[in-house]
């Protein structure tokens, strides 16, 4: 099981969230603009990113507040929580997976 | 590899000799510098496809690259369950198809891959569960594809372990029934694609990974690069399960795929207590018994998207929570292990099996959580895809453009399984 740190909350068991999926993902200001193919990519299309991936999640049996997190999809630990409307944080180095694993997992 | 063809009579000849003398069941060969074709992904579906096409369609210059192992990923996780009860009629087609050539699959490869059809029984929970099944016997019944309807007793009746009280969390209140359906041993499928491959021709190679797509400057596929170097191939057929998309965006092709564990877990070996397939959507639990006497169980998938063959235990915890509550006495039974698969699953929870727009690349993708039950059919129909580029009628409509067209097959709202 996952431990996720909810900056609102603090570190807590993975039950008490829900996935949220890719996360940065902003609906087309004005979708009836939008053809069938860019309007395919945003519905559809998911990075499904092997490595470092930015994504949603909601502390759905807690605050119930959405927010940020990154993760090392080969190896699930967690690199950054942020907030919903924050900037995605820069990893040190140049993108690798730098954090070292968490001792309590 | 004819002269090693199984039957009761070499089996009783090699016995003679102690079974010393079978020799192995496929080539370790070096990659060629070109083939005619390439099969990215070394499991039953990659496997049949190439024997699919070294049979069917006279193309015997092919290689299989499998990055591990010959069915060491998700044809050696699964929990072997063969269906095709599917409720519209695209999916029926392809899965019914697929059961069809189950039916016959040991003596098509002389292998025995142990097709069991003992009978799948979707359990129904809810009022919900009651008009979805019922609307899927009559769907099927339509298509030509046998289910039935069970009330609680006539369940109990065909699975007499079964715990049909009103006075659990989700009680059974019928069940739909599918006795074509069954299991079959997965390992053998991939071994018996694998060996009936080889004696076609086909180059099986292990421990190779695809690292780079090379197109020319029509933008058609031209070459793979791998870890056992580069391998010329106008024709590449994708079939990586989990790892479709990563396959997929070294030729810069764009997928609506995410890749999610799924896990499974077995239990210590009992005697025969399980005469079927039980399978209950609602609460994530599917079980059947395997030959040797372990209870194979399903669970459901992981929340989050992950590469990393392995999940949470509460995924697991949880199934364990509705089996013992459906079949008490399998109560104090032992967990003897539990392991991880990725699977890639579309947004309409069927399966893509297509062209794609680099001219001589082919995918096979998008199974999710029930794709060993279609190896067969799968395989079948990306074969002729490959061969003939353009699809067979049972996959035309399995395309990637279906999500920009919106032809969707929505297996998931049709609730193949409780999302």
């Amino acid at each position: 099981m996952l431990l996720i740190v909810c900056p609102y909350c603090g570190k807590r068991p993975e039950i008490e969230f829900t996935y949220g999926g890719q996360a940065h993902l902003a609906r087309p200001v004005q979708p009836s603009q939008l053809d069938d193919q860019a309007w395919a990519e945003f519905l559809y299309m998911r990075a499904n990113t092997k490595g470092i991936y930015a994504e949603r999640w909601r502390h759905s049996r807690g605050c119930g507040r959405f927010f940020n997190a990154l993760r090392d999809t080969t190896t699930d630990h967690f690199l950054a929580f942020y907030k919903t409307g924050e900037a995605q944080p820069a990893l040190s180095g140049s993108g690798a997976s730098p954090t070292p694993r968490e001792s309590t997992t | 590899m004819s002269s090693q063809s199984f039957s009761g009579l070499s089996l009783f000849w090699r016995s003679l000799s102690s079974h010393r003398g079978w020799q192995t069941q496929w080539r370790k060969p070096e990659p060629k510098a070109r083939y005619d074709a390439v099969i990215v992904g070394g499991g039953g579906h990659g496997l049949g496809a190439a024997y699919y096409l070294a049979k069917e369609h006279g193309l015997t210059n092919i290689a299989v690259l499998e990055k591990g192992w010959i069915g060491g990923g998700n044809t050696g996780r699964n929990t072997t369950i063969i269906r095709s009860n599917y409720l519209f009629d695209e999916s029926a087609a392809l899965y019914d198809h697929s059961l069809k050539l189950w039916e016959n699959l040991s003596q098509a490869l002389n292998y025995n891959v142990m097709f069991s059809p003992r009978g799948v029984m979707m359990l129904a929970h809810t009022v919900h569960d009651i008009q979805v099944f019922k609307r899927h016997v009559h769907a099927n019944r339509c298509n030509g594809v046998d289910n039935e309807w069970l009330e609680p007793a006539e369940a109990k009746e065909f699975c007499p372990p079964l715990n049909i009280e009103g006075n659990i969390r989700y009680p059974v209140l019928g069940a739909a029934l599918q006795r074509r359906g069954g299991t079959a041993r997965h390992d053998a499928v991939a071994w018996g694609y694998a060996r009936a491959a080889d004696a076609l021709g086909v180059d099986i190679i292990e421990n190779c990974e695809v690292t780079g797509i090379r197109r020319d400057a029509r933008g058609a596929v031209e070459a793979l690069e791998t870890t056992r170097g580069v391998i010329q191939s106008r024709k590449v057929g994708v079939s990586a399960a989990g790892h479709s998309s990563v396959i997929m965006a070294l030729a810069g092709v764009h997928v609506p795929l995410e890749s999610y564990p799924l896990q499974a877990l077995v239990s210590e070996p009992v005697k025969p207590v399980f005469p079927c397939v039980v399978m209950s959507n609602t609460i994530h639990a599917y079980i059947s018994q395997s030959d040797k006497g372990e209870l194979v169980i399903g669970a459901g998938t992981d929340a989050y998207t992950s590469y990393t063959q392995r999940g949470a235990l509460h995924i697991n915890t949880h199934t364990l929570d509705a089996i013992c509550e459906l079949f008490p006495h399998f109560r104090r039974l032992r967990m003897l292990r539990n392991w991880g698969g990725i699977v890639d699953v579309t947004p309409d929870r069927s399966p893509i099996i297509a062209k794609t727009p680099v001219p001589g690349l082919y995918v096979n993708c998008g199974w999710g959580t029930g794709g060993f039950k279609a190896t067969p059919g799968s395989a079948h129909v990306f074969a002729w895809t490959i061969a003939r580029d353009e699809p067979h009628p049972i996959n035309a409509p399995f395309t990637i453009e279906r999500f920009r067209d919106g032809y969707l097959i929505d297996e998931a709202a049709a609730a193949a399984v409780a999302h």
